[in-house]
């Protein structure tokens, strides 16, 4: 086996000097009772022809684009990513380190991780950033439980419009723990409905998403207000397309105190849903509750620059059972792919491809318009947006995936009173010509 | 001796990448704009992020100088104890990246997702075959989540029993991250005490067994590098007293095809897929920790699951006992697909790996015992702990060894853990490593030792080689700059 560089007389000089026989002596100390009498059940090593046949072959039962015109988001987005991106991050001097434990010899790694935190620092208008979460949906719910250890309250309140997958783990993490969770219902213009939301100073943390599962761009900065009108509720935002604020306003420069959400977006596959990227940020005077690690700048002991992992003691291997997260890992790689991602498009990029994904969805959402179906919110959108069709459209939808074409998610599923309606996505990857096709199928 | 591993090389400077960008350079091909402009009004308008503008080029040398600082399992020997930096097989890259995988969306109807759900049906079958127990959820993005997912179950299943059991058994050799899942799910770590042999006692379990304890989280082998041989005794105790066994699998390296959990009363188990099963560490992450359990806590596991049914196959939420969702999605599957290709690579191959993994910490062990502190001479398993309580008459500390040992060319071990080792250094070779590479690792720390009686300087200064020497955490903690 060629990862197994053993000869047998490599094997049998070995044993020989720890004093054995066999390769089986060697596992004398497990208790008889304790060992396997079968053999692994498993298929007969394939050669790398053979794998590759057989991968190829299950790679070819999804449908990609641009085989497929997809027209969905819901929290994966498909976007261009450089080749420089792709090449870059196949240097395995990065992917194939561990966590920067020794930082003279993984300043690569550290700097990066520096240049990533920065980079989502300004993008969120945020003081503080990590690159430790594993995804949009557990960074929110880290962000919950990290509002509920600063003020020591023992509810949150979530809106209604924050991906329903994302309250689902903010669900699974909060409830082990015995928190409440409020849902805040939404409006007809499809943005949080924050009328209902009285006692404020019982709330830990009122989380909000923007643009919101629906794409609407939530009015951040008056919800914000409210939020703060008691002084210690801790105003959470979430995102799942961050490309959203090359263009609109940041959550910072809103009122946010933690902004935490998905960075795919930013130059990682979408992989079938991951790994993500969870990016998390808060104001400066939280850091000490901040979960996952941190790097921080520093100087050698000839003054020279350098990078080092820092503000250890909020950590699980120093503070054990109260630590601010169990969390050990960065998610290193991915923050990398979103840093190069972000050094290729620079600032002047990132504010033309978000403008856009924005002309683009307009585009789209006009032409359905047109077409004769239904935008039942009528507030301002990034790159989704949510139509209603007619009843009938469930069968359309289905030829148009024998077509080859994706015509978003229908929504029903997570908003029972939202039959019809189905979420729209259009970034720089779809063409007018595709669009244009789609709108023609929604007029036949 | 042959000429030393290390050498000195051309390594340049590289400022931040804000350092470096001007204004109007562009690294970046923007798409045609087919459409018209859509003009947004005015009080949603943000200034744009003050991203700096580089070129295409000036983003491949930064991003190529940053990666020549870094020091990876490709560039060299990389012992890290409990993280088993194997060998990533370049071949499983190439899967995870193929087309139809990395540009798939997770949320397409399951006929248009065939190929994964395939791959994830068929990993969880192989992850269940090599540890035994019955069911597996791959959701866990990581060890630490997988933990979590596993106390999580631990609760639901007492809570479903209409118990109120709220502690969980530690042993003094666990990991970190252990107490810190256990108490996040609201139990109270109890910790106990391992004994002179370096394993849990049927005794020290039994005295603080009660009928309060929810399970016990052992890791198996431990972080000693040692098989806890009263494991099935334990497991019949704990058990006994209504309580379930979770193990750490994160060493499993050491035992494929060798122990099946289920037979020696294992209940759950997480798996470390970039430690066992080759995946790459990123620099840390992503990685992804998969749950195994028995039949028992099936119905618990997070939803959603994948599920066969007629030949085909979909994701399902349809389990009202699961703990929930632990992922936007389904885990992930970018790392899944790598495991199975080694899986597939190796098949039965895979006992053979644990064989040559447990061999080559054995070698270690027995060559370099009298040049290090050895605090437990046992066989051990897939690692071996020293300390440096034989340099301490020359002021000599594990760390310093640490660093000298940079400027050999390798990666150091882990330092100071297990803490139940004072002044611990924790090896773990892995199979990757050929004896050729073993013995000038071996030739390297005798040489060190050597140096730290002739000559402890070279080790207070080292690293003298990499680009910068050693850094001063404390005043990045005092005074932490976290952004530029």
């Amino acid at each position: 086996m060629r990862y197994l560089p053993h000869t047998d007389q490599d094997i049998n000089e070995m044993l020989k000097e720890i004093g054995l026989k066999t390769l089986d002596d060697l596992f004398e100390c497990i208790p008889k009772e304790c060992r396997r009498t079968d053999d692994l059940n498993l298929p007969k090593p394939l050669t790398e022809w053979d794998l590759n046949t057989h991968m190829d072959n299950l790679a070819a039962e999804m449908a990609v684009p641009p085989d497929y015109k997809i027209f969905l988001g819901a929290g994966s987005y498909n976007h261009y990513i450089p080749e420089v991106v792709k090449q870059l991050i196949s240097r395995s001097e990065f992917y194939t380190a561990y966590t920067p434990y020794q930082p003279e010899i993984s300043q690569g790694t550290l700097q990066a991780i520096y240049e990533y935190q920065t980079i989502v620092t300004l993008l969120l208008g945020m003081d503080v950033a990590n690159a430790s979460m594993y995804d949009g949906a557990s960074a929110l719910a880290e962000a919950l439980l990290m509002a509920i250890r600063i003020t020591k309250r023992k509810k949150v309140a979530v809106s209604r419009l924050i991906n329903p997958y994302y309250r689902q783990v903010v669900q699974t993490y909060l409830s082990a723990q015995g928190y409440e969770i409020v849902e805040l219902p939404f409006l007809k213009n499809g943005t949080t409905d924050l009328s209902g939301l009285h006692d404020l100073e019982e709330f830990a943390a009122v989380a909000i998403q923007s643009p919101n599962f629906f794409g609407c761009i939530e009015d951040l900065k008056s919800q914000g207000e409210r939020i703060h009108s008691d002084r210690k509720t801790m105003f959470v935002t979430a995102f799942t397309e961050p490309l959203a604020y090359g263009l609109i306003k940041n959550p910072g420069s809103l009122g946010s105190d933690i902004a935490c959400g998905e960075g795919q977006s930013l130059g990682v596959p979408q992989s079938f849903g991951g790994p993500g990227l969870g990016m998390f940020a808060s104001k400066t005077k939280y850091v000490r509750s901040m979960p996952g690690r941190l790097v921080g700048q520093t100087t050698d002991k000839n003054g020279k620059r350098g990078f080092v992992l820092t503000l250890a003691t909020r950590e699980q291997h120093i503070r054990r059972e109260k630590a601010t997260s169990n969390i050990c890992s960065n998610q290193g790689l991915c923050a990398l792919s979103t840093a190069m991602y972000i050094a290729c498009t620079g600032g002047t990029g990132i504010r033309k491809l978000a403008a856009l994904n924005h002309d683009k969805a307009e585009y789209l959402k006009k032409g359905l318009m047109d077409a004769g179906a239904v935008i039942p919110f009528d507030t301002p959108i990034f790159n989704e947006f949510v139509v209603k069709f007619p009843s009938d459209f469930k069968d359309t939808y289905a030829g148009l995936l024998k077509k080859k074409m994706v015509a978003g998610l229908s929504i029903a599923p997570f908003y029972p009173e939202l039959s019809d309606h189905y979420l729209l996505c259009a970034t720089e990857t779809n063409t007018r010509e595709d669009m244009d096709a789609l709108i023609k199928e929604v007029k036949s | 001796m042959k000429e030393p591993l290390s050498t000195t090389g051309l390594i340049l400077n590289e400022p931040l990448l804000w350092e470096k960008g001007k204004k109007g350079r562009s690294g970046f091909s923007l798409p045609q704009r087919d459409v018209d402009v859509f003009p947004m009004d005015d009080n949603l308008l943000g200034n744009g992020p003050d991203f700096p503008d580089l070129s295409e080029l000036d983003v491949v040398r930064h991003y190529t100088r940053l990666s020549q600082w870094n020091y990876g399992v490709d560039s060299g020997m990389y012992p890290l104890g409990s993280c088993t930096m194997k060998y990533n097989p370049k071949i499983n890259e190439r899967q995870a990246s193929l087309h139809g995988i990395a540009f798939s969306h997770p949320m397409l109807p399951a006929e248009l997702s065939q190929g994964i759900l395939k791959i994830m049906f068929h990993l969880e079958r192989y992850l269940s075959e090599i540890t035994g127990l019955p069911a597996v959820t791959l959701q866990p993005a990581a060890g630490a989540q997988g933990e979590l997912a596993g106390m999580m179950m631990i609760k639901a299943f007492h809570q479903n029993s209409g118990s109120t059991k709220n502690k969980i058994l530690i042993p003094d050799t666990a990991h970190g991250t252990n107490p810190a899942s256990s108490a996040i799910c609201g139990f109270t770590p109890v910790p106990v005490k391992s004994n002179e042999l370096g394993v849990l006692s049927l005794e020290s379990v039994a005295s603080v067994m009660d009928e309060d304890i929810a399970g016990v989280m052992i890791t198996n082998p431990n972080t000693l590098g040692l098989f806890e041989e009263n494991i099935k005794e334990i497991s019949g105790i704990v058990h006994s007293k209504g309580g379930l066994v979770y193990v750490d699998g994160a060493n499993m390296n050491a035992i494929m095809g060798i122990v099946n959990m289920d037979d020696i009363g294992v209940d759950i188990m997480h798996l470390n897929l970039h430690k066992t099963f080759s995946t790459p560490h990123g620099g840390g992450g992503p990685g992804a920790g998969p749950v195994c359990v028995g039949k028992d806590l099936e119905p618990f596991l997070p939803v959603p699951r994948v599920v066969k049914k007629n030949g085909s196959y979909f994701l399902s939420q349809d389990f009202p006992q699961s703990i929930g969702r632990l992922h936007a999605f389904y885990g992930n599957v970018g790392v899944l697909i790598k495991a199975y290709s080694y899986i597939l690579s190796m098949g039965s191959m895979l006992k053979k790996a644990s064989q040559l993994a447990v061999l080559n910490a054995n070698y270690l062990k027995e060559r370099l015992k009298g040049t290090f502190h050895l605090p437990y001479d046992r066989p051990c398993m897939h690692e071996c702990v020293f300390s440096d309580k034989l340099q301490e008459e020359n002021r000599v500390t594990t760390l310093d060894i640490a660093k000298r040992l940079i400027d050999y060319g390798f990666h150091p071990p882990t330092v100071y853990f297990p803490l139940v080792v004072h002044g611990a250094i924790m090896m773990e070779p892995t199979e990757s490593e050929s004896r050729e590479t073993l013995d000038l690792f071996i030739e390297a720390c005798k040489a060190i030792a050597d140096e730290a009686k002739q000559n402890p300087e070279l080790l207070f200064e080292a690293p003298t080689k990499p680009k910068v020497r050693r850094m001063d955490e404390t005043k990045a903690a005092r005074h932490p700059y976290l952004a530029g």
